[in-house]
């Protein structure tokens, strides 16, 4: 059971953190139990509470210490017979890592503490070390970096667009027979009713080749009465045809 | 002051990172190891007390620092800064290498929790760790270990200088067989 996020009495930061085993710590400190007699049960709970809270589910390393510890807490719960002597704590590793990474905090301590004394005495000739590795120089002309940043732009998925649907290829062959069909039908159609209704780009652009195809084999002829205008299809002369 | 005093002295002064004593001897090949020695204590003696410079012992060498107590006018002046911190996670990084090197990242990860690569990355281009050899095993890992940049920076005589693992409050030893959870 996890506890309410709410009731948890303490605030957590994870900048806090350098990682699970420091939270953990940070816990049974808190806690003030016996690391080497861990209540894990207590533990995982606080644990889980806290990587909640924090929205932490994307820090696999967390993730995979809950796991961890919901096994440990698992293996507690095995019913096992008394006086068995090959039973093996569960939680012996773990508390191995946890004393080791303790001891590991304690040295950084010391280790802090020494840098900061040596960083009060300038030797001679002293250089500040540069904030970051200084940048390579760049080479880039303008244009280069006009395409570069177009191609970034495109990258930025549209904050509306839930899901994108692939697109159909084009599909000629269905424009072809629904043209033949109306031929069949009308000596002569307009550009709409080839397409069909709410045509979609791909229709229109099938539609337009299907429509080219037909023209080329003498199926069909296209004009265009005036410009811009709408085009029209006439039904070919049978005997042109052949 | 020794004639050999004063030539440690003037190296020393014109050196602007540690020398080690074979560097020192060097400067006088007549002078044997017990001489530059010596040398190096009379200077020392000399630059104890009366001056704002003193010799320190460090990473394995000798240097002239600035005394401890005039950093923050120095540093306000801006003849000279301090340099940055380093952060919490390089720390716990440098105290695995420096008491297991030769160690490998996997071998920091697991001791860490996390994954320790970008870490490691920056303290080898700060030049604190280095790669010192390979490991056994499958793909024969990198192992690293710290260098002299290392023992400058914390002002270390030497690898010897950091605290013994028993002198710590939490010893690392094998966990204690627990006789009964509840």
């Amino acid at each position: 059971m996890l506890r309410d996020p709410g009731n948890s009495g303490f605030v957590v930061e994870l900048e806090k953190f350098s990682g699970p085993l420091d939270l953990l710590l940070h816990l049974i400190k808190e806690d003030e139990v016996d690391i080497t007699d861990l209540p894990i049960a207590k533990i995982a709970d606080q644990f889980l509470s806290v990587i909640a809270e924090l929205g932490l589910n994307q820090a696999a390393d967390y993730l995979e210490m809950a796991a961890r510890l919901l096994r440990i807490k698992a293996q507690l719960l095995l019913p096992r017979r008394l006086g068995d002597d090959e039973w093996e704590d569960p939680r012996a590793e773990l508390v191995r890592r946890l004393l080791e990474y303790q001891q590991i905090r304690e040295l950084v301590d010391w280790l802090g503490h020494a840098a900061d004394a040596r960083a009060e005495r300038f030797g001679r000739g002293y250089e500040a070390p540069p904030p970051d590795a200084p940048p390579a120089p760049l080479q880039i002309d303008l244009n280069d970096l006009l395409a570069a940043a177009e191609r970034v732009i495109a990258l930025i998925p549209d904050p509306n667009l839930h899901h994108r649907v692939v697109p159909r290829p084009l599909d000629v062959e269905g424009a072809t027979a629904r043209i033949q069909a109306l031929l069949a039908e009308r000596e002569t159609f307009g550009w709409r009713d080839a397409v069909g209704p709410q045509a979609t780009l791909v229709d229109v652009l099938s539609t337009f080749i299907a429509l080219l195809e037909l023209a080329k084999r003498s199926s069909l002829t296209l004009s265009q009465p005036e410009p811009f205008g709408p085009m029209v299809i006439t039904r070919a002369i049978p005997h042109e045809a052949a | 002051m020794q004639s050999l005093t004063k030539l440690l002295e003037a190296a020393l002064f014109a050196a602007s990172r540690p020398l080690t004593l074979e560097e020192l001897g060097s400067l006088d090949p007549l002078a044997g190891e017990s001489a530059v020695r010596a040398a190096l204590a009379e200077l020392r003696a000399a630059y104890s007390d009366e001056h704002g410079v003193e010799l320190v012992e460090i990473a394995e060498g000798w240097q002239f620092l600035t005394r401890r107590e005039y950093a923050e006018t120095i540093e306000r002046a801006q003849f000279a800064l301090r340099p940055r911190r380093l952060s919490p996670a390089a720390l716990e990084t440098l105290a695995i290498i420096a008491y297991r090197q030769p160690v490998g990242r996997l071998e920091v990860d697991e001791i860490r929790g996390v994954d320790s690569g970008a870490v490691m990355d920056k303290l080898v281009e700060r030049g604190l760790i280095e790669v010192v050899t390979r490991g056994e095993g499958l793909g024969r890992p990198l192992l690293y270990g710290t260098t002299p940049s290392f023992q400058e920076i914390l002002g270390l005589k030497n690898l010897e200088d950091l605290p013994r693992l028993e002198e710590l409050s939490v010893a690392l030893r094998r966990p204690t067989p627990v006789d009964e959870p509840e």
